[in-house]
């Protein structure tokens, strides 16, 4: 073999290996939501579907809470989005357009944030939120995940204003438009594709999102909250259901946005 | 109908200066060219006219009115940029009527005027083309028309060719000339190809590190140049320098001597350049010795490179001139061609 070929068949066969690692799970979780109770406990387990049910699928969506707590886990993601994308694309947009002082200190804090487990916060947070009286209430939910989101929202709408040129703007202004009005009209219609992606980001990051949520809410849970909860006491086929319903969305939307997760994590 | 006023502009970037107390008056319908090496402030000046850039100090007016604290689009400017920067979410019918759309005009004048700005720069068919459907030179046109449909007095251009090929730089900057015959607004076109500017220019303000060196019609600067500095960045190739002194009635450097007619005892004893370009000098049979380097044929005529003393000299010969290589010829300078300057900060005695 010459070393090219070695190359390839190295890269190629730890992507393989590293696809089966993620997705085997995936796989056995999607046909288990899929089978009948009654085989759920069949040994050794066929890797093709012998029978499709929705039975599985139907006793979770039928639980106690589950539509409830998804509706809140929505809530929560499009409130976390809202906010999110309202304090994160200025930062974003002042990270690619502006040389301030402290600004790569600036980029190293906002990572910085990731650091801290947000065990280590969810307590006291779940107290002053108590305090407030925000406490079981889907705002404060959100309130976290904006703040977990946030890093994430600036570098990648920073990213995304960098690619849109700034003489883009510049000529808008000299076309007649004010700052403002240069930024609608020009750099916001050429970001939105990459505002959609970080927007999609947060909803998966909020969506996932287990811990704060478990802690700061009682009666109000989100999905993943709710599954927890119920985690101990509820039966086999229960989990299998409910972990491919949590994990479709966040499947299905990442897979929408690879592109611009590529731009955060690949040549910047 | 305006002309420009730019008073004693000051800019600097953080600690860098970019202009040092710049002054340039602009004539109404001038087509003015701010030419210089990258980094000069040329793009700074054209930029503090278009109100992208605040100045720190000094003023900018427009026919009477001082539009130094005014926003880009309270100055009646229009800008063509070095990227062309083309909305790229826009057809090229949207981009050309974008100005007019952001002042309100009645839809059908926007149409008409649209339609009037495609036609002059040859766009018609591609109006509802998007840019990234266009070539580089019709994406540098669209930036034109949209500039131009403005009807603003005073067209700002930022390098506005750089970015073409050759061939299609040569025609688009006869295209450009012929714009301005037509359309005779006031504009400041910037650039670092000295023929550009020499093509275009009613008058050419060569920048140099934040001040301008010398403001004159093309030829005036080319025949005069006011500092060594413009002469070797006028003119391809650049204007030829030697040093030395007046001595003996003649010009004495370093291993050779030029005879010449008049000696100027008033330079006596001061360290001088003399500055003559390659077409004002002829090989002949009498004269300075140098011997040839490099001979290259241009087509309609020959550049010869030849060592006078331990100096370079570029002599444009005819093309049939016959010399070689290590051949020793004889160089006559054009007495009433020579410029003299100061060795000591390169700037121009008088003659």
């Amino acid at each position: 073999m010459s070393p090219r070929v070695l190359d390839r068949t190295l890269i190629y066969g730890s992507a393989v290996l590293l696809a089966i690692w993620v997705l085997v799970p995936f796989y056995l979780i999607a046909i288990s939501a899929f089978t009948p109770q009654a085989k759920l406990f069949d040994y050794p387990k066929p890797l093709v579907p012998t029978s499709f049910s929705t039975e599985t699928m139907q006793f979770f969506l039928d639980a106690r809470g589950v539509i409830p707590s998804t509706i809140n886990s929505l809530v929560v993601a499009l409130i976390t989005i809202v906010f999110g994308l309202a304090l994160g694309t200025p930062a974003g947009y002042a990270l690619a357009r502006f040389r301030f002082r402290g600004r790569e200190a600036f980029q190293v804090i906002v990572l910085a944030t990731k650091m801290f487990p947000i065990a280590i916060l969810s307590i006291p947070l779940a107290v002053t939120f108590l305090q407030l009286g925000l406490y079981d209430n889907v705002i404060s939910v959100a309130l976290v995940h904006t703040a977990m989101a946030l890093p994430f929202i600036i570098l990648v709408t920073g990213g995304v204003f960098v690619a849109v040129s700034h003489e883009l703007e510049e000529a808008a202004q000299t076309l007649g438009c004010s700052r403002w009005g240069a930024f609608l009209r020009v750099a916001l219609p050429l970001a939105l594709p990459g505002l959609a992606a970080a927007a999609i980001f947060t909803f998966v990051i909020s969506w996932n999102e287990v811990f704060a949520a478990t802690i700061l809410t009682l009666r109000q849970r989100t999905l993943p909250a709710q599954v927890l909860a119920s985690l101990s006491t509820s039966p086999l086929a229960f989990k299998f259901a409910g972990g491919l319903f949590m994990v479709l969305p966040a499947v299905v939307f990442i897979f929408m946005i690879r592109r611009y997760l590529m731009n955060l994590w690949g040549s910047r | 109908m305006a002309g420009i006023t730019i008073e004693r502009v000051t800019k600097s970037f953080g600690k860098t200066p970019a202009l040092k107390d710049v002054s340039l008056d602009i004539r109404d319908g001038e087509f003015m060219v701010l030419l210089g090496p990258s980094g000069c402030g040329k793009t700074t000046l054209l930029r503090c006219v278009a109100g992208l850039e605040q100045v720190n100090d000094g003023r900018i007016r427009m026919g009477e009115r001082d539009v130094t604290d005014l926003a880009p689009r309270n100055r009646n400017i229009a800008m063509v940029f070095q990227s062309y920067a083309v909305f790229p979410h826009m057809t090229v019918g949207s981009n050309i009527g974008f100005g007019l759309r952001m002042k309100r005009r009645p839809k059908p004048e926007i149409e008409r005027r649209v339609r009037e700005g495609a036609e002059l720069l040859g766009l018609v068919p591609f109006l509802d083309r998007y840019p990234a459907q266009l070539s580089g030179g019709q994406r540098q046109r669209v930036a034109v028309a949209r500039a131009l449909v403005m009807d603003a007095p005073v067209l700002l251009m930022d390098e506005p060719l750089s970015n073409l090929d050759a061939l299609l730089r040569l025609q688009a900057r006869a295209d450009l000339k012929r714009l301005h015959k037509e359309v005779k607004r006031t504009t400041i076109y910037v650039t670092h190809d000295q023929v550009e500017a020499m093509s275009m220019g009613d008058r050419i303000a060569v920048m140099r590190e934040g001040v301008i060196e010398q403001i004159g019609a093309p030829m005036d600067i080319y025949d005069n140049p006011a500092s060594q500095f413009v002469g070797g960045f006028i003119g391809s190739p650049p204007m030829n320098f030697l040093r030395g002194a007046m001595r003996n009635g003649g010009f004495e450097g370093d291993g050779y001597s030029v005879p010449l007619a008049r000696g100027r005892a008033e330079h006596a004893g001061r360290e001088m350049l003399l500055g003559v370009r390659a077409e004002h000098i002829e090989i002949g049979t009498d004269g300075v010795p140098a011997k040839v380097l490099v001979v290259e044929p241009l087509g309609s005529h020959a550049l010869v490179t030849a060592l006078v003393g331990k100096t370079a000299v570029k002599v444009q010969a005819p093309i049939g001139i016959g010399v070689k290589p290590d051949e020793m010829v004889r160089l006559r300078f054009d007495e009433s061609r020579v410029r003299w300057m100061d060795a000591a900060n390169g700037s121009a005695l008088p003659n």
